[in-house]
């Protein structure tokens, strides 16, 4: 999920390479630097552009297309919080506001420092569970506000 | 002899600590010095009893759920090994009622076998779909599809056999097989779920696809919600060229067909079938104009068989048992099973397969058992984001196409969504608008503009602003955007708002100043 490995040209050209010959390669070559980097740094649109025939503008294009792929480093955990039907019908906005108000943890509006980046996603396929959420790519099952309190926690500990 | 235990390492029963309890079962064994064999199999998918674990016994497998990781030392100590007595014991997990009355041709070995296990598939009655399609031929298999009814499980209903007699038909250097695994409705899980438990049946329908057709390369695109059942397939896909049920020569016959699975990335439109062909030929998800269709020329230009998982995971059994035994289940144009997937506020949320033609409140009371938190239900929304709402008086609505488009609702991916009587439907509806403007690739004007412009509209009623002549403008909005949109997107965003609007519709008169307080 998010990688913590800090940017490198080098290994971004090795990765964007390995795949250049693959038909339809953007995807997988975006996923492979955003697992090593933990986002798609700016500098690799002309690097993908060149090796795949394409334009920066296209490249961007792609890039900006996916709401995966983010254009900064994150530091901390994320939480993706299911906030689609099934998990609406079992109280997951009242977790998105417990959040504001207890931890005052705005949801798609962390800062970059943030511990914890708390994340819009329309389900996880895990709607027999609501409300469900993913941490660092882990699922959890009928969250409510006490396991939210305790991975605001966690990820505050982690990092202090 | 060794015990065989069964813990499932399916996501939903990871979401709730199956893992943990794995891990005990295997402490706890070892200290006590029991020699135990541990399976990870996908879910059952009768979720409210994960983690359900199962024993192998003479009596048959015997479950017990919902175990927490620190109740496995009462389990050794009850003989759980054998089948002992213990609260959490569930007895024959088949004779468990909620499984018992379903009707599973396609998730029949799902949570039973080890999904990583070609041998396991085989000893299950796998792989004899293939085999007989092999035997057949191409033109009778595509027979055998077209005649068995099966309609594109994605939420379209479109028959799948003539989109395989259509690509099968044309002469080309390069024909494709694509899976359309990006499941995105809310409320949906069953796509998820055979790909984590028993993924060899989905390769065994595509390279029925591919063999069928004359394509030798297939594609799987899977949404990045869905990182376990990605990594899953991914493995199976290893496995399955491993023991050549793909590669250069699918089961020895001669006939070329590899895969491979590509992950999403975060956007809705791209479980649209051309939006997912463009994705998965690395541009933005937008959209195509159809014709012409994938069919004929799909993945970079070529003839394209794209269906849902669950469309290929039925062609094994139809190819093994005949048209004619899968046609007998269903009714009308609806032939066949069905796996619907029950969720939100409801007791016994989970998979249920069953042929077409069971009502709602079969489904809901019969199966879910009612809402989670004992509140009388006041809606449910059958089909995905796009689909409709449905009042309670409405329940009896037969489940198969033909109905619940009479209805005016649609069956989509088969998922359905339980809202209890604290449901505030103008929100619903407001959200139905703001999801659609959130995943519009932007292609055509009446989604991108007309969902921006529905939320505000929503907005404006809920605020008591010109509440008569907006509403008005909401019905003028939805219509325009049915018929104008390229695709399902913005064509069938409506279709949730006019549904609340027309069976909710005291929703949208309450006062602002009560609404508020609501």
């Amino acid at each position: 999920m998010s990688g913590r490995t800090a940017f490198d040209v080098d290994l971004a050209r090795t990765l964007i390479d390995r795949k250049r010959a693959t038909p339809g390669g953007t995807l997988p070559i975006l996923h492979d630097l955003q697992e090593h980097f933990g986002y798609i740094d700016d500098r690799v649109i002309p690097l993908i552009a060149e090796a795949l025939n394409i334009s920066r503008a296209e490249t961007l294009g792609v890039i900006s297309f996916y709401h995966d792929f983010r254009r900064f480093p994150v530091d901390g955990r994320v939480l993706k919080l299911c906030r689609a039907e099934s998990c609406q019908a079992m109280g997951c906005e009242d977790l998105v506001s417990h959040l504001e108000r207890q931890h005052g943890i705005k949801v798609d509006d962390a800062g970059d420092d943030a511990e914890l980046h708390v994340e819009t996603v329309y389900c996880l396929g895990n709607c027999a569970l609501s409300p469900s959420a993913l941490l660092d790519g882990e699922p959890i099952g009928r969250l409510d506000r006490d396991r939210l309190d305790a991975i605001v926690a966690d990820a505050q500990g982690k990092t202090q | 002899m060794s015990a065989r235990v069964f813990v499932p390492a399916d996501s939903s029963a990871l979401s709730v600590g199956a893992e943990a309890v794995a891990r005990a079962i295997l402490d706890e064994a070892r200290r006590r010095g029991f020699d135990i064999e541990l399976v990870r199999t996908g879910s059952r998918g009768l979720f409210w009893l994960e983690p359900l674990i199962e024993v192998e016994t003479a009596a048959g497998r015997i479950g017990y759920g919902p175990v927490a990781p620190g109740e496995t030392a009462q389990l050794f100590e009850a003989g759980f090994l054998s089948g002992g007595a213990h609260p959490k014991a569930l007895g024959r997990v088949d004779d468990i009622p909620y499984l018992a009355r379903q009707q599973r041709l396609i998730f029949a070995r799902c949570g039973v076998t080890d999904p990583l296990s070609i041998d396991d598939y085989r000893r299950h009655g796998g792989l004899k779909g293939l085999e007989r399609a092999l035997k057949l031929g191409p033109k009778a298999t595509v027979e055998e599809v077209l005649a068995s009814g099966l309609r594109g499980r994605g939420g379209a209903g479109f028959p799948a056999g003539i989109k395989w007699r259509t690509t099968a038909g044309i002469n080309a250097d390069q024909k494709y097989v694509v899976c359309n695994a990006d499941e995105g409705d809310s409320g949906t899980f069953a796509d998820r779920m055979l790909m984590e438990g028993d993924p060899f049946l989905l390769i065994e329908g595509m390279a029925i696809a591919a063999v069928t057709v004359g394509a030798t390369k297939g594609y799987v695109y899977i949404r990045s919600e869905y990182p376990h059942a990605f990594a899953m397939f991914e493995r199976a896909i290893e496995r399955a060229r491993a023991a050549g049920l793909i590669g250069p020569s699918v089961l020895g016959s001669g006939h070329a067909f590899d895969l491979e699975a590509r992950l999403g990335a975060g956007a809705y439109i791209c479980g649209e079938e051309t939006s997912l062909l463009e994705s998965l030929e690395g541009k933005r998800g937008q959209i195509r104009p159809k014709p012409p269709l994938p069919a004929i020329a799909g993945l970079f230009g070529k003839p394209t068989v794209m269906n849902n998982v669950l469309s290929f995971a039925s062609t094994p059994w139809i190819l093994e048992h005949g048209a004619k035994a899968y046609a007998a289940y269903g009714v009308g144009r609806s032939l066949g099973s069905q796996p619907f997937q029950l969720a939100g506020n409801v007791r016994h949320g989970g998979l249920i397969e069953l042929a077409f033609g069971a009502t709602l409140r079969d489904l809901i009371e019969g199966f879910g058992g009612g809402t989670r938190n004992g509140r009388p239900i006041r809606a449910v929304q059958v089909g995905g984001p796009l689909g409709a709402y449905f009042p309670e008086k409405l329940l009896d609505t037969p489940l198969d196409y033909e109905a619940l488009a009479a209805a005016g609702g649609m069956l989509g991916h088969g998922g359905i969504v339980v809202f209890d009587d604290s449901v505030d439907m103008a929100r619903q509806a407001r959200f139905a608008f703001e999801f659609c403007a959130k995943e519009s690739c932007g292609k055509c004007t009446p989604c991108r503009i007309g969902s921006v412009r529905g939320a505000e509209t929503v907005d404006k009623i809920i605020a008591g602003l010109d509440r008569e002549k907006n509403l008005e403008l909401l019905r003028d909005l939805c219509e325009v955007m049915t018929d104008g949109s390229l695709c399902a997107l913005g064509g069938l965003a409506p279709m949730p708002v006019l549904s609340a609007l027309n069976h909710f519709s005291e929703d949208f008169a309450k006062s602002p100043a009560r609404a508020a307080a609501e």
